[in-house]
C-alpha cells in the first residue's frame, strides 16, 4: 500500500476504528431488515458528517477540509470493508466533484457548505437505460427565453430517494450518441414536474428512478457551459469511478481476509481446508488480483490529484481491475465457505450483492475495457 | 533546489556527455554480462556506464556501484527512460548474484566479484537445477568433496542458461549427503576449469540458450565458498528472492525481448472498421491483456518503491507468476492475430517479424517454468504471505 501522509494515516485509523466498532456489517443488516427505502441509517450518516468526511474535498472556506481524492479513497476503502451505507460517496465525492469542477460561485456557496455538513445531499443523475452509457443521453433540455425545460428520465440514481438536488445531464442539442450538446443542470429535488421513484434493490442501498415532465429551471441552474457539458461529466464520472473503485477494493479486501481466516480454521479430512492446494493456489491468485487492483486504484486517485492527463485511462483501469477482483472474490467467498456461504445469516450474501451493484455503477468491467482500449486507436 | 533536483541535473548532464544519441530508443544487440561482446557505440556506452557504476545504481560505490539512494536511482531511471537510454549491462550478475553477494559475501569476495559484474565484463551462469532436482531443488546431488584447501566437484547441472558463453558459474552443491538442507554449499567456479563440459540443449523454439553442464573432478579453491560450508541453502534461496524481485522491479519491461507492438499487429493483420478493430472479441481480449500488463507495471513500481524501503518480500512471488502470465498471454494473442502468417518457421515466405514472433511465442512457454514454476511460486505465496499450512 502506498506511503500515506500523516493526515491520511490519521483518517485511516479513524475510519478503520469507527467502521469496525460503530458500523460493522451487523448494522447494515439491521438497516436492511428495517425495510427502509433510504438505504442507510440516519444515525450512521450523522456520525460520518460529524467526523467531517463529507467535507474532505470541499475547501475550508466552504466548510470542508480541502484534502484530496487519495485521502477520500483511504476512507472509502475502510467503510467499504464493512459495507457502510450512506450518501458519503454519492454526495461528498460525486456531487461535490461536479460543483468543484464546474460550479459557479453562487452554486458553490449555496450547496457545498451543506454537502460538507451532511445537511444537503447532491447526487449525479446520468444513465437512462439498463447500462452505463453517458454518451447515449437522450433526455432533452429545451432552451427558451433564458430558461430550460427538461423532459425524460434517469434511472438507478444513487441515493436518489434522499437527495436534495440532482446534477442532471441532459441534451441541449444533438442526438443520443453524440458527446457535443450535453449540458449539466443542478435541479433541486422539489422542483415541480420532477418525480422520484425509490427502488428496492438486491444490495439494499438507496436508488431511485427519476421522471422529468416539463421541469423548468433557469439559466442559473447550468453547471459549466451549455452544450459543452460532456468533458465535465466525463471528469466527474472518472472521479466517481476512482472513488467507487477504492470502496470496492475495501469490500473485496475484507471478503479476502474473512475467507483466508476460514481457510485457516475450517477442518475437513483431518486438516485445515487451506492446506488443499486447489484452495491455496486460488487464494494466492486472488492475493495477486488484490495487489494489482490496489496499485490501479492508488494510481488513479493520485493521477486525479496531480492533474495528470492519464486520468481517463487510469480510472477505467482502476474501476475494471477493482471490479474484476471484487467479482471473483465475492464468488469465491461463497464457494470457499461451502454451505454456510449460502445462508443469509452469514455475511457473504451482502458482499456479493454489494459487489454486483458497485460493479455496474458508472460502468462495469466490459464498459471500461472498451473505454480503455479506445485510447489506443483500435 | 532540492537534493533530488540537483541530482537530476547531474544525471542529465552526465547522460548528455556520455550517452551516444544514435542509440536512443534502441535495444542493445546483446547484453554485456550475458554472452554479448559489444562493439562501437554500444561498447563505448557500456564502458561509460560501467565506470560510473550506474549499471548497478544502488550498489555501494566502494565496489564500483553507483552508490545512489533508491530515490536517486528512480530519478536516474526516469532520465534514462525519457531519452531512450537502455543499459546494455545485465544478466544474472546484475539481477540476482550481485545483490546476494552484497548480503552474504565477505569483503574480499565483494571486492573480487562485484566490479566486473558492474562493468559487464564477466558473464555468470546459474548452476542450480539438476536432473533430479527441479522444483525440489534441495534434492540436488552434485557433490563437492572437501579436500582441506579445495573442493573436488563431480556431478551435473541441467537447464543452465548461457553456460556455453559463461565465464563463471555460481551455484548450489552438496557437501553433506546426510543432511538435505544443511548439507548444501554455495560455490563459484571458473567455467574454464579442467573437467567442466557444456552441452547445449535445443528448445521448442529452435534456439539453444541453455545447456547441460558436467563436472568431472573439478577443483574449486576454498576461497570460492560463499558463506559457510553446508549453510548455502539460505543463500541460494535469497538469490531466488532477488530474482523475483528483479522481475517485479522491471515493472512490465518485456524481459524476454518480445515481438512487436500489439496494436500495430491488430491494425495490420485484422484491420479497423470505423476506427475500431474489426474483430470485437479480439478487441476485448487485447484490452484485457493490456490492462493486466498495465496493472502489472504499476504493481512492479509500487513493490519496487516498497522494497527500497523494507527490503525484498515474498509477495514478489506473485510478480513472477504475473510476469509469466503477461508474456504468455501477449505472445498467444500476437500469434493468433497473425493467423497463418503466425505459423512460419523460416525462409523468405515470412517476414522477419513474423518469424521472430513465432519463436518468441514458443520461448515464452518457459516463463512459467524458469525461475521457479508458477505452481511453486503460488505455493510460496500461500505459505509465506498468506500463512497457509501444508506448503
Ligand atoms: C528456459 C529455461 C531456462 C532455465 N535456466 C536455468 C538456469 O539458468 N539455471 C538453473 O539452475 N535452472 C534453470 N532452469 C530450470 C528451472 O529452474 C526448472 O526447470 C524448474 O525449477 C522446474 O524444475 P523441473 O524442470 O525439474 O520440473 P519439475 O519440478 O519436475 O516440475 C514438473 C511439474 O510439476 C509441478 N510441481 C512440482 N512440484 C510441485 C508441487 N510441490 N506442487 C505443485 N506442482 C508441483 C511443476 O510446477 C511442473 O508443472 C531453466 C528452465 C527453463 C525452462
Amino acid at each position: 500500500m502506498a506511503v500515506l501522509t500523516e493526515e491520511q494515516n490519521m483518517l485511516k485509523d479513524q475510519a478503520q476504528a469507527w467502521s469496525r466498532d460503530e458500523a460493522p456489517v451487523t448494522r447494515f443488516r439491521k438497516m436492511r431488515d428495517s425495510g427502509t427505502d433510504a438505504g442507510y441509517e440516519q444515525a450512521t450518516w450523522q456520525d460520518i458528517a460529524g467526523m467531517g468526511w463529507t467535507g474532505i474535498l470541499i475547501p475550508e472556506a466552504l466548510g470542508g477540509s480541502g484534502m484530496d481524492y487519495a485521502t477520500f479513497g483511504v476512507v472509502l476503502e475502510e467503510t467499504g470493508r464493512h459495507l457502510v451505507a450512506s450518501p458519503l460517496f454519492a454526495s461528498g465525492l460525486v456531487g461535490a466533484s461536479a460543483l468543484l469542477l464546474a460550479g459557479n460561485d453562487a452554486q458553490k456557496q449555496q450547496w457545498l457548505p451543506g454537502i460538507a455538513a451532511g445537511t444537503s445531499i447532491v447526487t449525479l443523475a446520468v444513465d437512462e437505460g439498463p447500462h452505463h452509457a453517458p454518451e447515449q443521453i437522450a433526455m432533452t433540455a429545451d432552451a427558451s427565453s433564458g430558461s430550460f425545460t427538461l423532459n425524460g428520465s434517469k434511472v438507478f440514481v444513487l441515493e436518489g430517494g434522499s437527495a436534495d438536488a440532482f446534477v442532471v445531464a441532459a441534451r441541449t442539442s444533438g442526438t443520443a450518441g453524440e458527446t457535443d450538446g450535453i449540458t449539466l443542470f443542478l435541479v433541486p429535488a422539489d422542483t415541480s414536474g420532477l418525480g422520484v421513484q425509490p427502488l428496492k434493490t438486491a444490495d439494499s442501498r438507496g436508488y431511485a428512478d427519476l421522471t422529468f415532465r416539463d421541469v423548468k429551471v433557469d439559466a442559473a441552474a447550468v453547471i459549466g457551459t451549455a452544450d459543452a457539458g460532456f468533458p465535465i461529466l466525463d471528469a466527474v464520472l472518472d472521479r466517481a469511478r476512482a472513488g467507487l473503485a477504492a470502496e470496492m477494493l475495501g469490500t473485496a479486501c475484507e471478503a479476502f481476509d474473512r475467507t483466508l481466516e476460514y481457510l485457516k480454521t475450517r477442518e475437513q479430512f483431518g486438516q485445515v481446508i487451506g492446506s488443499f492446494q486447489s484452495l491455496g493456489h486460488r487464494a494466492a491468485t486472488l492475493f495477486m488480483d488484490m495487489e494489482f487492483a490496489r496499485s490501479c486504484v492508488e494510481a488513479a486517485l493520485r493521477a486525479i490529484d496531480e492533474g495528470s492527463d492519464e486520468v481517463p485511462i487510469l480510472c477505467s483501469l482502476a474501476k475494471c481491475k477493482a471490479g474484476e477482483f471484487l467479482h471473483d472474490m465475492s464468488n469465491d467467498m461463497i464457494q470457499m465457505h461451502g454451505g454456510i456461504g449460502m445462508t443469509d445469516e452469514f455475511d457473504a450474501g451482502f458482499y456479493i450483492k454489494r459487489a454486483r451493484a458497485a460493479e455496474a455503477t458508472f460502468g462495469g468491467q466490459s464498459y471500461h475495457r472498451r473505454r480503455y482500449i479506445s485510447h489506443f486507436g483500435i | 533546489m532540492s537534493d533530488l533536483d540537483a541530482f537530476r541535473e547531474e544525471a542529465r548532464s552526465w547522460l548528455n556527455d556520455h550517452f551516444p544519441s544514435g542509440l536512443a530508443h534502441r535495444s542493445p544487440p546483446g547484453i554485456a554480462g550475458f554472452g554479448a561482446r559489444l562493439t562501437g557505440d554500444w561498447k563505448a556506452w557500456q564502458t561509460s556506464l560501467g565506470e560510473k557504476g550506474w549499471s548497478a545504481p544502488t550498489w555501494p560505490a566502494e565496489y564500483g556501484g553507483g552508490g545512489l539512494s533508491p530515490e536517486q536511482a528512480q530519478v536516474l531511471g526516469a532520465e534514462m527512460a525519457s531519452r531512450g537510454a537502455i543499459s546494455p549491462i545485465g544478466g544474472f550478475g546484475i539481477m540476482m548474484w550481485g545483490p546476494t553477494l552484497l548480503d552474504f559475501g565477505t569483503e574480499e569476495q565483494k571486492q573480487r566479484y562485484l566490479p566486473p559484474i558492474i562493468r559487464g565484463d564477466i558473464h555468470w551462469c546459474q548452476g542450480y537445477s539438476e536432473p533430479g532436482a527441479g522444483s525440489d531443488l534441495a534434492n540436488l546431488q552434485s557433490f563437492a568433496e572437501d579436500k582441506g584447501d579445495h573442493f573436488i566437484l563431480n556431478g551435473s547441472k541441467v537447464w543452465t542458461s548461457g553456460a556455453l558463453e559463461a565465464d563463471w558459474m555460481y551455484g548450489v552443491f552438496r557437501t553433506d549427503r546426510n543432511n538435505k538442507y544443511e548439507g548444501i554449499s554455495f560455490l563459484t567456479l571458473d567455467m574454464k576449469s579442467p573437467g567442466v563440459e557444456v552441452k547445449p540443449i535445443t528448445l521448442i523454439s529452435g534456439q539453444s540458450p541453455f545447456n547441460e553442464v558436467f563436472f568431472t573432478d573439478v577443483v574449486i579453491p576454498k576461497e570460492n565458498l560463499i558463506g559457510e560450508k553446508n549453510l548455502g541453502w539460505n543463500i541460494g534461496k535469497r538469490l531466488l528472492l532477488h530474482e523475483r524481485q528483479g522481475i517485479a522491479g522491471s515493472g512490465g519491461a518485456n524481459v524476454v525481448g518480445g515481438s512487436y507492438d500489439i496494436e500495430q499487429v491488430a491494425r495490420d493483420y485484422i484491420g479497423l472498421e470505423n476506427g475500431v478493430l474489426a474483430d470485437g472479441a479480439m478487441r476485448e481480449r487485447i484490452a484485457m491483456q493490456k490492462m493486466f500488463a498495465h496493472a502489472y507495471a504499476l504493481t512492479g513500481r509500487r513493490f519496487g518503491e516498497e522494497a527500497a524501503v523494507h527490503g525484498p518480500t515474498p509477495a514478489v512471488g506473485i510478480m513472477k507468476v504475473a510476469w509469466a502470465k503477461d508474456n504468455q498471454n501477449r505472445e498467444e494473442l500476437l500469434v493468433e492475430m497473425l493467423g497463418n502468417r503466425g505459423l512460419g518457421w523460416e525462409g523468405s515466405g515470412f517476414s522477419d517479424n513474423e518469424l521472430k514472433t513465432v519463436r518468441t511465442w514458443l520461448r515464452s512457454k518457459a516463463n512459467s517454468i524458469e525461475g521457479g514454476t508458477t505452481e511453486i511460486n503460488l505455493n510460496l505465496v500461500a505459505k509465506r504471505v498468506l500463512g497457509l499450512k501444508g506448503y
